[in-house]
């Protein structure tokens, strides 16, 4: 799989990440190259990128996003962005919110076993930023058919400020990107048990 | 005594600096010690940045001048808001405090509108900020919200715009002419603070504020303003001053940093943080840089502007 990066991609990614004036940190240095769910709360059109922008380049140019495939097949820019510059892996929202659609995942699962990581916002949509929505079952799904994978907690702070649900115009505040302590599924944990362990460890990131 | 005879002073001090912060880490010993060396040797490499953009801009001319102070002003602007909790309904009224009122006064201060840049932020924007909430429909709270962002207007860009606001003044008898006041301000009120810093590590004992500022004390707050009086009445041939009322003057703005700086920290403690940001290594953000200039700057231009303006 080329590890190609379409130009756009990194020009957006500078510029929101100049314009959040993002701050990085990790609680666990990244290590080794095997693929990785970043999982993040979700309140701005920023998120990703900004989260993006906030990987080391080895590792952004073979992270991709998962996001809704009705929001973002919706006009042919939200397309091109999508599928062209960030090679998003789209998938049908009515799957998301329930544990049946295993079909939905194939292409999350085909990305993982091509050595690719994902970010995901298992919150399913964008909230106000003042507290982190219940999660939806995808994370664990994922985590389910490939146990070994980690799935890394990122809080991103302050980007509902800058570019709040409903607005256009960012304002430039200083926003922080904390990436936590990975995540990995015990052999016999329910969905419940996972996603509430996985709510716990975003929502933990957001006191330090 | 010119401006760039003040430049060339400040490029010895800081080659002085520099020199001393590496024979003391060669010396240094105790944990603690090599700590402070450490930070001060950070704060003197972002002095050097500080220094070289101020003076490239004074050489280049009024409009660089603006330029720089209107960076300064968005990013300490930035820096406060992200303290100040606001609402998600505040999002136009920021905008426009970022990209509107901000940049329309320098763009006065820039033009030699003087009487306009004076009343920009406390006559207008203090009716239009909170009138653009209003019209965003979300009443709770309005005072208080209306309030933050208008003294982050007031603090970060309106005190700081009298800095090159100085500029625009015809001085009579001033050898250096306003360039060389300009740079005289920022060298009295600045070397008060790291004067401060100093004589607070070397002599300070007696907390001054421990509720707000941990690291101040009166021997560092005392020593630091009468060494930052003594250099400010030595360089008063660079101003229209005469020796005492250098002196006098050099008192006034260098205690107005001193309540600045207390009126920083106290904001940023009451928001639970240390540091504004950290943009500016070893010193912290830009608030934390700029808060001695928050009302020393708009008392001195006027105070200059009344007894020696033409």
């Amino acid at each position: 799989m080329s590890a190609h990066v379409h130009p756009c991609a990194g020009l957006l990614a500078a510029g929101a990440r100049w314009l959040a004036g993002t701050r990085v940190r990790w609680v666990e240095a990244p290590s080794g190259d095997q693929p990785r769910v970043y999982f993040a709360n979700h309140s701005s059109h920023l998120d990703f990128v900004v989260l993006w922008a906030a990987l080391p380049p080895a590792i952004r140019q073979r992270t991709s996003p998962v996001a809704c495939q009705e929001y973002w097949k919706s006009s042919a820019l939200r397309r091109y962005v999508s599928t062209r510059v960030f090679r998003s892996v789209l998938i049908p929202r009515s799957h998301e919110a329930t544990l049946g659609g295993r079909g939905a995942l194939t292409p999350l699962l085909a990305e993982l076993d091509r050595g690719r990581s994902l970010v995901l916002f298992p919150e399913g949509t964008r909230g106000t930023g003042l507290d982190i929505g219940p999660f939806k079952a995808g994370l664990y799904q994922i985590c389910r058919q490939r146990p070994r994978t980690e799935a890394v907690p990122v809080y991103l702070d302050n980007l509902h400020r800058v570019l709040p649900k409903g607005e256009f115009i960012p304002v430039p505040l200083v926003s922080t990107v904390t990436f936590g302590k990975p995540l990995q599924i015990e052999p016999d944990e329910d969905h419940r048990h996972f996603l509430d362990r996985a709510r716990r460890a975003l929502r933990d990131l957001k006191r330090r | 005594m010119t401006l760039l005879t003040l430049l060339a002073g400040t490029l010895a001090a800081l080659l002085v600096a520099t020199a001393a912060g590496l024979i003391l880490r060669r010396t240094v010993t105790s944990e603690r010690g090599r700590a402070t060396v450490v930070n001060m040797n950070l704060r003197i490499a972002t002095w050097w940045v500080l220094c070289g953009l101020t003076a490239a801009a004074l050489l280049a001319g009024r409009a660089a001048v603006c330029l720089l102070f209107a960076i300064v002003s968005s990013l300490a602007l930035r820096e406060f808001i992200t303290l100040t909790p606001t609402h998600r309904r505040d999002h136009r009224a920021l905008f426009w405090s970022f990209f509107v009122w901000s940049p329309l006064q320098y763009w006065l201060v820039w033009s030699r509108y003087v009487e306009l840049a004076l009343i920009l932020v406390p006559v207008c924007a203090v009716v239009l900020i909170p009138a653009r909430i209003a019209i965003a429909g979300q009443r709770e709270r309005l005072f208080q919200r209306s309030a933050a962002i208008f003294v982050g207007l007031m603090l970060c860009t309106y005190a700081l715009s009298h800095i090159p606001l100085l500029l625009t003044l015809e001085l009579s008898g001033a050898p250096g002419g306003s360039a060389a006041l300009l740079f005289y301000f920022l060298l009295v009120v600045q070397a008060s603070d790291v004067l401060q810093w100093i004589w607070g590590k070397l002599a300070g004992r007696t907390p001054a504020v421990p509720r707000i500022s941990p690291n101040k004390t009166w021997e560092g707050y005392a020593g630091g303003v009468l060494s930052a009086v003594a250099l400010g009445t030595l360089l008063h041939r660079a101003t229209p001053f005469s020796a005492a009322s250098a002196a006098l003057i050099s008192t006034l703005i260098t205690l107005l940093g001193v309540a600045g700086g207390l009126m920083m920290s106290a904001i940023k403690r009451s928001r639970g943080a240390k540091d504004s940001g950290a943009i500016l290594v070893g010193h912290g953000g830009i608030l934390d840089r700029i808060d001695s200039l928050c009302l020393s700057a708009p008392v001195f231009f006027h105070v200059v502007k009344w007894l020696y303006a033409a």
